[in-house]
């Protein structure tokens, strides 16, 4: 079980960064008069069968060899499922995979999204080698961070050097509050 | 909104200065175990607390990355020192605050603390 919904996105991200895939866009969408919170997580990366995509859902399917569960799709789709939600995988082979996950928002069992800029933060700095698009939308207010607009800007400065890093930090935390006015999810 | 003409200024600031990184073998590893084992038991602020030190007290020679399942998941969160030249030492059960010691003591003081690796734990 992950104690945040952030850390189930981040769980969730590392599958698409081993499918190699080149662009990860998160979208964390916080809609309140629908008592909703929509997460989708696209990737280009390799994608899945329908027959892995059936698997994937299964604790006991992995396609790591260093242990024989996988629980990193199923427990993303129990927590949304026990909040009324409802859990989907999109996934075309050598097109990319997008899995939306929709939770009640306002219901008891929903965890707390949690330190969502921490994850998007690690995810950047890690992992320096893929774009990453993150939108954050609240009610009708919304942010955007894309990294190739930021590499755009900083021609061969690195995403994890200790004063862009910093400044992805920020940049997070600031508008995040712009948009949401500081509410916790 | 936080504007990009500060990401501008940092790139001014930065450019001609990058490449002074060192990449090479002489380069100590810091590996997190990132996968669902690793992540539910905690290793995201681990992660963050060992980047953020490495930044802030300039440890150039110092890569933090992160890895999958080291297959060891009832040891999670752990984290791997792999120094040139040396064994590798594998510290289990790890927090922020023990992550920051083992940046005082082993990478900056170069002591291993034995407490903490998995051949103390596992006796």
């Amino acid at each position: 079980m992950m104690t945040e919904i952030s850390l189930n996105v981040l769980d969730i991200a590392n599958n698409s960064i081993r499918a190699e895939a080149s662009l990860i866009e998160i979208i964390i969408q916080i809609q309140r008069d629908l008592d909703s919170l929509t997460i989708t997580i696209a990737d280009n990366g390799c994608g899945m069968t329908a027959e892995q995509i059936n698997k994937v859902e299964d604790p006991f399917f992995t396609t790591r060899t260093t242990r024989k569960v996988g629980l990193g799709v199923p427990f993303y789709k129990m927590a949304a499922e026990s909040t009324g939600g409802s859990f989907k995988i999109e996934s075309t082979p050598g097109i990319g995979t997008k899995v939306v996950a929709m939770f009640g928002l306002s219901h008891i069992d929903r965890m707390p999204l949690g330190d969502m800029n921490s994850t998007v933060h690690t995810l950047i700095t890690l992992n320096t080698q893929i774009d990453f698009l993150y939108r954050y939308i609240f009610d009708r207010k919304e942010f955007t961070l894309d990294t190739r607009e930021f590499r755009e800007i900083l021609n061969d400065v690195p995403l994890n050097s200790p004063e862009v890093s910093a400044y992805i930090k920020e940049y997070l935390q600031e508008n995040q509050h712009e948009t949401d006015g500081g509410c916790l999810v | 909104m936080k504007s990009l003409e500060e990401l501008k200024a940092i790139r001014e600031k930065m450019q001609g200065q990058i490449g002074i990184r060192n990449e090479s073998s002489e380069q100590t590893r810091v590996i997190v175990g990132m996968a669902t084992c690793g992540i539910a038991s905690g290793a995201r602020p681990v992660l963050t607390a060992l980047s953020d030190a490495v930044q802030n007290k300039g440890l150039t020679n110092v890569a933090v990355i992160q890895t999958g399942c080291i297959g060891l998941c009832q040891f999670e969160p752990i984290v791997e020192v792999l120094e040139p030249g040396k064994d590798k030492v594998t510290y289990v059960k790890m927090t922020p605050e023990k992550a920051l010691e083992v940046i005082d003591q082993h990478l900056i003081h170069g002591q291993a603390i034995k407490k903490y690796t998995i051949t103390e734990v596992l006796g």
